[in-house]
């Protein structure tokens, strides 16, 4: 009972405490702006902790984020081995294999708008579709190692990448691309110089998008056959066992997995666009 | 992307050469793929296969490594139409039985998700500690592989007795849910400071600004998110029929061909799961036309 009334007290002081802060002078500094979802956070994790041990919520239906924290920190060798197997060698080498060859493919069609007009509209079909089920087929073609996990990302994330990078070549406007005409530059140098750098905001638009797929890949390919490693066979056989804090460990690998390998995309974006209106200020 | 008429006819031809190219892609790769089983069928009973029977044996094997798409069609049909015309349009055996259940888990996540993501928006607009706490959180959940809780929220509420349809629509509500607060926030927002001063100068009050020009100037970004949300609901729906072995629905259709080899039902489950999500993204499509062009909006 004393854990239930102390989750409510809690939560409503955050509550205050957050509203003050946001309707305070300091509201539109640095400080206030990652002090708030901070201290939600935490919130979420303290009334979690508390109402699970104040209801005595069994561990098997939901683990107290300390048991899972405990939990992380005792298996960091089977986390690093899990993860060494779904992210570098799955999702990794998809993602650059399936972000380079969509590039590439990219370029070789924008130079005929006839394959253009028919590559978009079906590139954008089968983007929307879920091209996750192809998970099982791939798996039968490349065996149960990272090999089939790598075909599945690259199968994901081809065509955003595909489709974001013949709009970003398409950026430039006919002003840009005359006067590159009066340079008399040729097809490679307008290209170099003046579209591909255009095209580098939707590029990474793609890039962006490419990597949460790429990680959902490689686990959910791991769903339908893997060796006895990996995220997503952790996860599927450690939910099998009821052993949930190790699932949730796993699944809090995968979420700093995840924005890490998003935030290092963004870092290197703001280098490249640094010109960009939406990088300024 | 031209609107005129003339612009989208422009476009057929083109489209359809693509797709004609990807089918002659996929029967040759076909023969490729399944020449080896067929030329060590022929070596065992020790005969040989001239070209055109090679050719002829690498799309007709029943359980072939690519099944070439006149298969998948037609298992496909055998699937759903015949089954239609037997009378036993939801047996067991039939597609359209499982493709309801996934439809079904899919629309109830939909509707349950979007609602509470459109509510969240509409708070996180009009209550600064909301946006200030909440918005970070569901901007970085968008990079975090959420699917991967989908096998734990099955099992977990199996375990307290709930089964069927509501634990597949839990993951395709919060698979949805994402997507539409981010576009329903950005989309409330959306109104410039001119057109915020204006309904200020007409002295609107705070509920009148929201349904005179928040709400409807939010309309386009809802229906981006609406479309990236149902794809991914449907997304939820089969990946949440994984873990529990697999007795219904497309999701279960694709583990047990896996399981046993049945490559041509792999694929028809799949090419139904696509035709699902273009009919589904379609519909939505067609909604905001209607609406957006009721609305005056240019288009």
């Amino acid at each position: 009972m004393i854990w239930i009334l102390f989750a409510f007290a809690f939560w409503g002081f955050t509550w205050w405490l957050n509203g003050w802060i946001a309707n305070s002078s300091h509201a539109a500094t640095r400080g206030a702006r990652l002090a708030v979802p901070i201290i939600f956070g935490i919130t979420v994790l303290v009334v979690w902790e508390a109402l699970v041990r104040g209801l005595n919520v069994p561990p098997v239906i939901l683990p107290p984020p300390s048991a899972i924290a405990a939990k992380v920190a005792t298996s960091l060798d089977v986390l690093w081995i899990d993860f060494v197997q779904t992210f570098m060698k799955g999702a990794l080498t998809g993602y650059l294999m399936g972000c380079g060859a969509a590039f590439v493919i990219a370029v070789l069609i924008d130079r005929s708008p006839f394959l253009q007009r028919g590559l978009l509209p079906v590139g954008n079909f089968i983007a929307a579709l879920p091209i996750i089920g192809t998970a099982p087929i791939l798996v039968m073609w490349f065996g149960f190692d990272w090999h089939s996990k790598a075909a599945v990302v690259v199968v994901m994330v081809f065509f955003p990448m595909l489709v974001n990078t013949v709009q970003g070549l398409a950026a430039t406007d006919s002003m840009q691309r005359d006067l590159m005409k009066t340079y008399s530059a040729n097809y490679w140098q307008t290209l170099l110089s003046l579209r591909l750098p255009a095209a580098m905001p939707a590029i990474f638009n793609g890039l962006k998008v490419a990597t949460t797929l790429a990680l959902i890949g490689a686990i959910v390919a791991e769903f339908f056959g893997s060796p006895i490693k990996g995220m997503g066979f952790r996860i599927s056989t450690e939910v099998g066992r009821l052993g949930l804090d190790m699932v949730w460990a796993e699944i809090t690998i995968a979420a700093i997995a995840g924005s890490a390998f998003y935030g290092i995309v963004a870092l290197i974006e703001k280098g490249v666009t640094f010109w960009h209106p939406s990088q300024r200020g | 992307m031209p609107m005129t008429s003339s612009g989208r006819f422009a476009s057929v031809l083109p489209i359809l050469t693509v797709v004609a190219a990807i089918v002659a892609i996929w029967y040759s790769a076909a023969i490729g793929m399944n020449g080896k089983w067929a030329r060590d069928q022929a070596a065992r009973a020790e005969i040989t296969l001239s070209t055109s029977e090679l050719i002829a044996d690498t799309w007709s094997q029943e359980r072939p490594v690519l099944p070439v798409p006149h298969q998948v069609l037609g298992e496909l049909w055998k699937t759903t139409g015949e089954m239609v015309l037997k009378g036993r349009a939801f047996s067991k055996r039939s597609l359209i039985f499982h493709g309801w259940i996934t439809l079904s888990a899919t629309l109830l996540g939909f509707v349950f998700g979007t609602g509470a993501g459109i509510l969240l928006a509409v708070g996180i607009v009009h209550n600064k500690a909301m946006d200030m706490s909440v918005m970070p959180w569901a901007i970085a959940s968008q990079t975090i592989p959420i699917l991967a809780i989908a096998p734990m929220i099955i099992v977990v509420l199996n375990s307290i007795g709930i089964q069927g349809l509501v634990p597949k629509a839990i993951i395709s509500a919060y698979l949805s849910f994402f997507p539409v607060v981010v576009g329903m926030v950005k989309g409330l927002r959306s109104p410039d400071a001119m057109q915020l001063d204006l309904l200020k100068t007409y002295s609107a009050s705070g509920s009148e600004t929201f349904w005179k020009l928040r709400l409807p100037s939010s309309m386009p970004y809802l229906f981006t998110a609406l479309k990236i949300g149902m794809a991914a609901s449907l997304v939820g729906a089969i990946v949440g029929e994984l873990p529990t072995g697999a007795i219904r629905g497309l999701g279960a259709r694709m583990l047990t061909g896996s399981y046993y080899g049945q490559t041509i039902q792999i694929w028809s489950a799949l090419l139904a799961a696509a035709i699902l999500a273009a009919s589904l993204v379609g519909i939505i499509s067609m909604i905001e036309r209607r609406m957006l062009k009721r609305m005056g909006a240019k288009t």
